[in-house]
């Protein structure tokens, strides 16, 4: 069974997650990050492949992403790294960036290469439902690769259940209309938002992203989904240099319980 | 097949929509609405009488003798730097702001590389009184700082995009992101052929109305309505695109696309995409771009801030894969010279960006009967301060 399934089967609630950006903040921190998330408690790690043009992350996210470039993180160095990740870590594995590098690394391949590697799931933000509909479904489901896909606030019920039918493991609910990182304002508007979502009767567990960024938030975001996704403040922390790079990580989960 | 369309919001391989679902709501309104609202008769009359009465439309189509004796052809120019706000660009901002307003949007934002975009956007919301925000290239406020100062007098507020190469691409980036971050009561006016369906299908059809007057034009001056060539050039391509629309799907014109080549197109430093580019994405488009072999998107380079830019309209792309039109390039060396000698036998000084169109006369295998026509899509007042650095330079040599 994909490790995603068997999370969300064994963890109703409270599942904590967190994005980083692979290559930051130095080249080869990927494993060690990932190992130390692990054990820190981490249950779920989506991994950024850097992208020159990230059109839905605000700034703290893009300078990430500018880094690890700069770093020379490619996708081919991506998956040299996690060639033994799974003798190492067993929570799930997500892989998340824009279409442009994956479609010429060459999507098939990229399948191929992302399973071999024991990656669970796939998070392509700019690839439309409809896109991975007619021409990618097969393809990540014979790799058996959950593809995850986003609902936001504006989403109307009928495409969340058409979403929630394409999506496998669990669906990404970002919880505001904004890019990654950017702070929250309308409280209550997002309160109707995550309700509508628990009434929906989803085929999938949600996980909401975007925009959580502390202990608050997270358990704010918990009582209504399965858990939620931390990114910016996560990559924010990693840019602390005064600490070693594990004390890092270990400290930004333990702030989180 | 005709090209003045596109199937399922594509242009044979190239477009579609390839956004994140935080924008899918905004496009989809623009996608269902756009055609309908612009058939009506309410919209179809206040678009030709703002192009009538504010912009100066028809542009004229002038028969540069001088020029046309010294290149062996008869060549017409389009004057486009005759509009209002000195650009094309304004034929795309009255439609869309028409459309924003329709749709009851209260805040418009744009991207901008010349800056002309940004002036015609920001000329329309000072006209409609919408709040108006543009996004530019921090490289390209220091360059075209005149137009700056324009947007600013007009009322807009100038949003510095610091990523990247600080050009054009990163200005979209940033329209893009306040438009995700702003969903409800925001109108993005983009300013080219870019960008997801449905934008480059709508912007190619509202500069559309340079050929529609092209040919009548011509038809009075020459007593044909279809030139040997069309040439044009081409940033994101709208001005290409409208001035081709007419006779995309007439196979005796020939069109040409000019690209820039800054310091020459294997240097490293060029925005020549169709010559330098591959398939892919780049702001929700499917179509030509430079880009690295891991599909990183490049830092292009122009000495023309319009035409600094990686990508390419999708039709552009269509054009270009199906032979139809032919793509050419000029460096930043042509087109400072195809200016200046512009200025001297016609006494017109054009944009940098249509400087590059006009350098490709000195490639083609002109007859002396050949009617060409060149979209001159903008003034040159934006560029002085380049114009003067070039004569300066020539003087000191
Ligand atoms: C005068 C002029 N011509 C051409 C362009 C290039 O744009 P497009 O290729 O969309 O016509 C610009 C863009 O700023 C411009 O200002």
């Amino acid at each position: 069974m994909n490790r995603i399934n068997q999370l969300f089967q064994h963890k109703k609630s409270g599942i904590r997650s967190v994005y980083f950006t692979a290559g930051f903040p130095n080249l080869n921190d990927t494993i060690d990050i990932l190992c130390t998330l692990e054990k820190a408690g981490i249950d779920l790690v989506e991994i950024g492949m850097p992208f020159s043009d990230p059109l839905a992350d605000g700034p703290v996210i893009q300078q990430s992403s500018t880094v690890a470039l700069k770093n020379g993180m490619t996708i081919t160095l991506l998956f040299e790294q996690l060639k033994n990740i799974r003798q190492k870590v067993n929570i799930p594995l997500v892989l998340m960036g824009y279409m442009n590098p994956v479609l010429q690394y060459g999507v098939e391949n990229f399948c191929k290469m992302a399973a071999a590697c024991g990656i669970d799931g796939l998070i392509l933000p700019d690839m439309p439902a409809e896109v991975y509909e007619q021409h990618y479904q097969e393809l990540f489901q014979k790799h058996n690769l959950h593809h995850i896909l986003l609902i936001t606030p504006r989403t109307s019920d009928d495409r969340i259940r058409y979403i929630d039918q394409l999506s496998g493991g669990f669906l990404y609910a970002v919880s505001s209309s904004a890019t990654t990182g950017n702070v929250q304002q309308n409280k209550e508007g997002q309160e109707v938002y995550f309700k509508r979502l628990s009434q929906l009767n989803l085929k999938n567990p949600v996980l909401i992203g975007f925009g959580i960024s502390n202990k608050e938030q997270l358990e704010h975001a918990c009582q209504y989904a399965a858990g939620a996704v931390i990114g910016t403040a996560f990559i924010k922390q990693l840019s602390n240099s005064d600490k070693e790079l594990p004390l890092r990580v270990r400290d930004f989960v333990k702030s989180l319980d | 097949m005709s090209f003045q369309q596109t199937i399922n919001g594509y242009f044979g391989e190239f477009g579609g929509a390839f956004i994140p679902e935080l924008l899918h709501a905004n496009v989809a309104e623009l996608e269902k609405n756009y055609r309908q609202i612009m058939e009506t008769p309410d919209f179809k009359s206040e678009f030709d009488a703002l192009l009538k009465d504010y912009v100066g439309r028809p542009s004229p189509l002038y028969l540069a003798k001088r020029l046309s004796e010294i290149k062996g052809a008869q060549i017409y120019l389009k004057r486009e730097d005759l509009n209002h706000t000195g650009a094309h660009k304004i034929n795309n901002t009255i439609g869309q702001i028409l459309l924003a307003e329709r749709l009851g949007k209260k805040r418009i934002i744009a991207e901008t590389g010349a800056g002309q975009h940004g002036v015609a956007t920001a000329t329309v919301c000072a006209l409609k009184g919408l709040e108006c925000i543009v996004y530019m290239g921090e490289t390209d406020i220091r360059r075209q700082a005149p137009n700056v100062a324009r947007m600013k007098m007009l009322g807009a507020k100038v949003v510095p995009a610091t990523s990247g190469s600080k050009t054009l691409k990163d200005a979209t980036n940033e329209a893009i992101r306040d438009w995700i971050n702003n969903p409800e009561d925001t109108y993005y006016i983009i300013g080219s052929v870019v960008g997801p369906h449905p934008y480059p299908e709508m912007v190619m059809r509202l500069q559309s109305v340079i050929s529609q007057e092209m040919k009548l034009q011509l038809l009075s001056h020459t007593g044909r309505e279809n030139p040997d060539y069309v040439i044009a050039c081409v940033g994101g391509g709208s001005n290409a695109a409208g001035t081709f629309y007419h006779y995309l799907d007439d196979e005796r014109v020939k069109l040409v696309a000019v690209e820039a080549a800054g310091l020459g197109l294997n240097s490293g430093h060029s925005a020549a995409t169709t010559h330098l580019g591959r398939k892919g994405i780049i702001h929700g488009s499917m179509t030509l771009l430079m880009q690295t072999t891991d599909g990183q998107i490049e830092e292009p380079y122009s000495i023309s801030a319009g035409l600094d830019y990686p990508g390419i309209g999708p039709l552009h792309a269509h054009l270009f894969e199906s032979k139809r039109a032919q793509f050419l390039y000029a460096t930043d060396q042509q087109a400072l010279d195809a200016a200046f000698e512009l200025a001297k036998l016609e006494g017109i000084i054009c944009a940098l960006e249509s400087a590059h169109a006009l350098a490709a006369l000195n490639q083609l295998p002109l007859k002396q009967n050949d009617i060409v026509a060149v979209c001159l899509s903008g003034r040159g007042d934006k560029d002085l301060e380049t114009y003067m650095k070039q004569m300066e330079s020539n003087e000191q040599n």
